[in-house]
């Protein structure tokens, strides 16, 4: 098994008109990932490479049977994709798309919490990938094969740089997801480990956070209480200084929160272990199921 | 995005928030000529985004036009912190029977706006927060609903406030929700929110932090400019597109990707070296956002050594190597630079190094190695400034 996405997943990609757009769907049918269609208003009736094009969500779900959404249109227009998707009825929904309004994501993850039914991943994260099955989104490929490590990360290069170590010491994953580095997430890090927990093929999973806000530290309350799994956490910006933006959205330290330390230490006492670096966080891997 | 108070009341004032009568300048003149408009007593107050400016000689009150004159003298120009003084604004004295505390942030827990009131104002809200937290009344507001009046007043009970301003400052608290939601703020702060003894509610201070992803949605706003808060390199930075943040350690840092990046900044600083900043190439880097990158990071006279670390998805090593050898070409660097590439085309990237021959320029195969090895580098290299 794996999480959210497999080869039943039939994917329509908003924006795959777009120069990004037509290079990622293109390139995550490559791997074997069924991409059924695309949406660009106005460009109905046409194709890329033999993906059907529509106007609306609504034909392309009633024409292909689409089930999941990859969202790759510019910042202004994607929390309007999104909502489109949600509307026209695919269940997972897997947003790409980097600055976009905070207040638009506020109101998108309000509506959807309501609406039900509807897992939005993202924005802004590299999408996720269940090797072997299928790959939604821009996570390079090549560097991971299937196994049973789940990993879930707000950021996209640092778990291409963790995946790598896992694969370098011969561990492959059962799904990565990238829960993207914003303020509202459509997803936390407690939605992703709720899924891993119940997926069987997922034996250990491993959690990258970074500074600002407190997803991490809900989390461990979450793992505490609810994950049976072990889990191996790493947290990035321990030298990152209050008050600045660390490239993320989300990643500020404001007054005393948020900070990687308390990140840490949160986990720790809710026992969870915590690498201080990448190739720390394989190491205790290898510990746990041994290499 | 932090706005200058001035700013911030202005902006707040656009939403029919009632702030003192004021004006900003730039020079002595400008600030006398502004007092005079006015009247006496004003205030002249620093525009530097640091709390504590009034204690650091920041705010005085003038009482006529030679003190108005000496004041803007004495405040523009001088150093707050490590931060200079461009602007002051000149502002209506005003008379305070209360001071109260009003603000509405960006909850990403709850996803949703919190709004909190206190009676406590005029203090550093944390610790009021830390030592009476009772006496901050908070409220969540559910973003498709919107400010409903009930929110007011019940923030307003639950509070203390006196009872014959609960109506005034429930219908200040919809006005400062109505700028947070349609200025895309994710911070506005008014301490002290204060009551006049004629009984008027009004905004003394505004702290407003805007959305800077939505700002394409705001051009007023976006033309806004803090002077005394941006560091040269910074700009520069801004200017070519990169992600750039300056710290005060030697070791020059470029990855692609936030996580890396600050993960890269942590194995540094685990290693024993003090990194000099932060600075996110970002995905599908090209080799001229290399160069510009480059050129930022040795734009910084305390750099001794640099620190390449490239995880390859979307960007492509052997585009950053040809951004290297190019950067090495219009620059010449005179310290020395240590590269890890890996991921999509390393084995290319790292070939195209080894070929170009650069002079200072070594290749190390783990994010470890090549962050112990920029340390020793950083150590034995005298900083471009000491030379």
């Amino acid at each position: 098994m794996s999480i959210l996405i497999d080869r039943a997943t039939r994917l329509c990609v908003s924006g795959i008109t777009g120069r990004e757009g037509t290079f990622h769907a293109m390139n995550n049918r490559r791997y074997g990932t069924q991409v059924v269609s695309g949406v660009t208003p106005g460009k109905g009736g046409q194709d890329v490479d033999g993906v059907p094009v529509f106007d609306t969500f609504r034909d392309a779900v009633a024409e292909t049977g689409a089930n999941t959404a990859m969202v790759f249109v510019p910042a202004r227009f994607a929390a309007d994709s999104i909502l489109e998707a949600a509307d026209a009825g695919v269940h997972t929904i897997v947003a790409i798309t980097e600055g976009i309004p905070a207040h638009d994501e506020l109101r998108v993850s309000a509506h959807l919490r309501r609406y039900g039914g509807v897992r939005l991943i993202g924005p802004n994260c590299p999408g996720i990938l269940s090797p072997g099955k299928a790959n939604v989104g821009i996570i390079p490929a090549a560097f991971f094969k299937p196994g049973n490590v789940g990993v879930v990360s707000r950021s996209g290069t640092l778990t291409y740089q963790i995946g790598n170590e896992l694969a370098q010491r011969g561990f492959g994953n059962s799904s990565i997801v990238g829960i993207g580095g914003d303020p509202v997430p459509g997803s936390t890090f407690i939605d992703v480990l709720e899924l891993f927990e119940a997926d069987d093929e997922t034996e250990i999973i491993v959690m990258a956070g970074e500074i600002g806000g407190s997803a991490e530290e809900e989390a461990a309350e979450y793992i505490a209480e609810h994950v049976t799994k072990p889990v191996v956490a790493y947290i990035a910006g321990f030298t990152a200084p209050p008050g600045k933006t660390m490239g993320h959205a989300g990643a500020i330290v404001s007054g005393s929160k948020g900070t990687a330390n308390a990140k840490a230490e949160a986990l720790e006492a809710h026992g969870v272990r915590v690498g201080r670096t990448p190739s720390e966080v394989s190491d205790i891997v290898v510990e746990i199921l041994g290499g | 995005m932090d706005l200058l108070e001035y700013q911030g009341k202005q902006l707040l004032a656009r939403h029919g928030v009632p702030v003192p009568d004021g004006r900003p300048a730039g020079t002595v003149d400008e600030a006398v000529e502004a007092a005079e408009a006015i009247g006496y007593p004003c205030v002249v107050k620093a525009q530097v985004q640091i709390g504590g400016r009034g204690k650091l000689g920041g705010i005085k009150v003038a009482e006529s036009r030679e003190q108005a004159r000496e004041h803007a003298e004495a405040i523009l120009g001088m150093d707050i912190r490590g931060l200079r003084v461009h602007e002051v604004w000149i502002e209506q004295a005003s008379q305070i029977a209360a001071e109260y505390y009003a603000s509405i942030v960006f909850d990403r827990s709850a996803q949703a706006p919190l709004i909190m009131l206190s009676t406590k104002g005029g203090m550093d809200i944390e610790q009021v927060a830390e030592e009476d937290p009772g006496a901050i009344a908070k409220l969540h507001v559910d973003p498709l609903l919107g400010y409903q009046d009930f929110h007011g007043r019940r923030l307003a009970f639950e509070a203390g406030v006196d009872p014959d301003v609960v109506r005034p400052v429930g219908a200040l608290l919809a006005k400062l929700y109505q700028a947070f939601v349609s200025e895309d703020a994710t911070l506005v702060e008014v301490n002290p929110l204060i009551i006049t003894p004629e009984r008027d509610v009004r905004a003394l201070d505004a702290k407003v932090t805007l959305d800077d992803n939505a700002l394409f949605r705001h051009p007023e706003s976006a033309a806004l400019r803090d002077l005394s808060a941006e560091d040269p390199q910074e700009r520069m930075a801004k200017e070519r597109g990169l992600i750039y943040v300056k710290l005060d350690g030697d070791v020059g840092i470029l990855g692609n990707g936030a996580g890396l990046v600050m993960s890269t900044l942590d194995v540094v600083a685990l290693a024993g070296g003090r990194p000099a900043n932060f600075l996110d190439a970002g995905g599908g880097s090209k080799a001229d956002a290399i160069v510009a990158a480059v050129e930022v990071i040795l734009s910084d006279d305390k750099v001794r050594a640099v620190l390449f670390n490239i995880f390859g998805g979307i960007t492509r090593c052997d585009e950053v190597a040809k951004g290297l050898i190019e950067a090495f070409g219009q620059v010449q660097p005179q310290v020395p630079f240590v590269v890890r590439l890996d991921g999509t085309n390393d084995e290319e990237g790292r070939r195209l190094l080894q070929e170009a021959q650069l002079p200072d320029l070594e290749v190390c195969a783990t994010m470890l190695e090549a962050a112990e090895r920029v340390v020793a580098l950083a150590a034995a290299t005298p900083a471009l400034q000491a030379r």
